[in-house]
């Protein structure tokens, strides 16, 4: 396990924010923290990244302990905050630069690993303009270049993509992407169930500082249950003459049935509403999405 | 400390000066300010306010040491904002999540601040020699006072740093450091401690800024020096231990959490 963390607490004055976490992240894979706004994801990324103390528990990172050996874990980390850490002021590329001689590669190893970055980004025709005239998008590809100039084994990215329109969105997914290609461990964090979905191994749900399941999407959708059939029908009475003669959950107009998803079965419920003489006025069959999951598994503690 | 880790951390100290120099000299308004501003308050003090003053001397020759200290306190304000900055935006949790040295950071900021104020301080010199300042200073004297002038300068950009680290925003970083642009006004720099009300005489006489001004006013147009060299000095030197022990520990506490 490239990263490691055992029972990790943390309170901020009489607030808990993180109640005891695990994580086990293996070498070359991405995981994914995913919760809502004061989860405790960003206090995670701050204590394995060595700015912030645990309360207790402990956290290594290649082997290196974070509270013993914080010089040796920043050797082979990066990370990209929530807001772009660029400097405004200067260039793209003196901002690279600046953070390759920070990492002691060498001026001209520096300047060297700048032009691939600006390449491999898409920045290289900005490079010389400051970066206070540069969109969103492209900050956030120039925060993330500069993560990447040392070439860190291990990359933590605190919601890389918050507040990035659709279409620099999914620039900043493949340049993810690209980086699991090469190998890279990844850890991020994301309110998107979109994002874990599409670019995490491992998903880690959290909430009110503690985790509330562990796994891959495929498997955290199959613990909620599979796909379900929806019929939405014209009137409350279709409604209730369909939940006498089906098993499923009425919401609104909708009745929602749980399904192994086989033609079969899909078969046999219009069967019964054909035999019952109901129209719904849709069919459609779902897949849980993540949201779902996420509200089943926190639902009790909202109640 | 290794060799490798002493060459590595001057390399740092280095990296961070070229960028608070790069964004120092990018940012336009402030620089143009921190120049014209203290020219602007001589030719005040000179033309206008200067006739009704009474010094014994020509009054230029009086308040040049003076609008000297005062350049600096606005230049340590500006300090004090760059650091507030980079602390209030994610820019600090990039830097430290670097294998570098802490100090590195302060340390590219407090040397922008010096190089911008011995450029502002060497321009305020030519234009109050071009308006009749006409200093009796041999190349001994003058390396004398701007040798005090910069250990000055060090010790007040040092304690802004400080101030920068703790203010939690860029704009409260300028309002914490406006005693430094007051302080001036309250000592011998424009006009004699003897002419204030005698509640207001010992603050002006005993402050840190009345010996450093009677120190470079005793070097540049020969008033009596006394005990004023020793006591600057003292005065700057204590100030440069307790900024850079303060800034640095401020920056350590704000910064491990």
């Amino acid at each position: 396990m490239i990263v490691e963390a055992t029972r990790l607490r943390k309170s901020f004055g009489a607030t808990e924010v993180l109640t005891g976490v695990d994580l086990q992240v293996p070498e070359g894979s991405v995981l994914a923290l995913l919760g809502p706004n004061g989860a405790g994801k960003t206090t995670i990324v701050r204590i394995l990244t060595t700015l912030t103390r645990p309360d207790a528990g402990q956290a290594t990172i290649a082997g290196y302990d974070v509270l013993r050996e914080p010089a040796q874990v920043r050797g082979v980390i990066s990370l990209t905050g929530q807001y772009a850490a660029v400097d405004e002021n200067q260039t793209g590329r003196e901002n690279l630069v600046m953070v390759g001689r920070l990492m002691h590669l060498g001026r001209p190893a520096a300047r060297r690993r700048t032009a691939e970055l600006l390449e491999q980004f898409g920045l290289t025709d900005a490079m010389d303009r400051r970066v206070k005239t540069y969109s969103g998008g492209m900050r956030r590809r120039l925060d993330l270049a500069m993560s990447l100039i040392a070439q860190p084994r291990v990359i933590f990215l605190d919601e890389p993509t918050t507040g990035l329109d659709p279409a620099s969105r999914s620039t900043m997914w493949d340049a993810i992407g690209e980086l699991v290609r090469d190998g890279t461990t990844i850890l991020l964090t994301t309110q998107y169930l979109e994002e874990a979905d599409r670019l995490a191994d491992q998903i880690v749900l959290l909430d009110k500082g503690g985790i509330v399941a562990t796994g891959t999407a495929d498997a955290l959708k199959a613990q909620i249950g599979g796909e379900r059939i929806e019929l939405r029908f014209a009137d409350e009475m279709q409604l209730l003459k369909a939940t006498g003669v089906l098993d499923g959950i009425a919401d609104e107009l909708v009745l929602n049935i749980p399904s192994d998803g086989t033609a079969a079965h899909l078969h046999h419920v219009l069967d019964v509403l054909r035999d019952n003489g109901l129209q719904p006025e849709r069919v459609s069959s779902h897949r849980p999405t993540l949201d779902d999951v996420f509200l089943a598994l926190t639902a009790s503690d909202r109640s | 400390m290794s060799h490798q880790g002493a060459s590595a951390g001057l390399s740092d100290a280095v990296t961070m000066i070229d960028r608070s120099v790069r964004l120092m000299r990018r940012n336009v308004d402030t620089l143009f300010v921190s120049i014209l501003l203290p020219m602007l308050m001589m030719a005040l003090f000179v033309y206008v306010f200067g006739g009704a003053i009474n010094t014994g001397t020509e009054y230029i020759n009086y308040v040049v040491p003076g609008i000297l200290l005062l350049t600096t306190g606005y230049g340590a304000s500006n300090t004090a904002m760059a650091v507030a900055d980079d602390m209030n935006s994610g820019m600090i949790d990039r830097l430290r999540s670097l294998p570098i040295r802490s100090f590195a950071v302060l340390t590219g900021h407090v040397t922008a601040s010096v190089a911008r104020n011995a450029v502002s301080t060497a321009i305020v010199i030519l234009a109050s020699l071009a308006m009749g300042f006409r200093p009796a200073a041999g190349p001994a004297d003058w390396l004398a006072a701007i040798g005090l002038l910069l250990l000055y300068v060090l010790a007040l950009s040092w304690l802004a740093a400080g101030l920068g680290v703790i203010a939690k925003s860029v704009e409260s970083a300028s309002t914490l450091s406006f005693f430094m642009l007051f302080l001036p006004y309250l000592s011998s720099a424009f006009v004699q401690p003897e002419t204030m009300p005698s509640w207001l005489r010992p603050v002006s006489e005993h402050q840190p800024i009345t010996p450093v001004i009677e120190t470079v006013r005793s070097f540049l147009i020969g008033t009596p020096m006394g005990n004023n060299g020793w006591i600057a000095l003292a005065w700057c030197t204590g100030l440069l231990l307790f900024s850079v022990t303060l800034a640095t520990s401020l920056y350590r506490r704000r910064t491990s959490h």
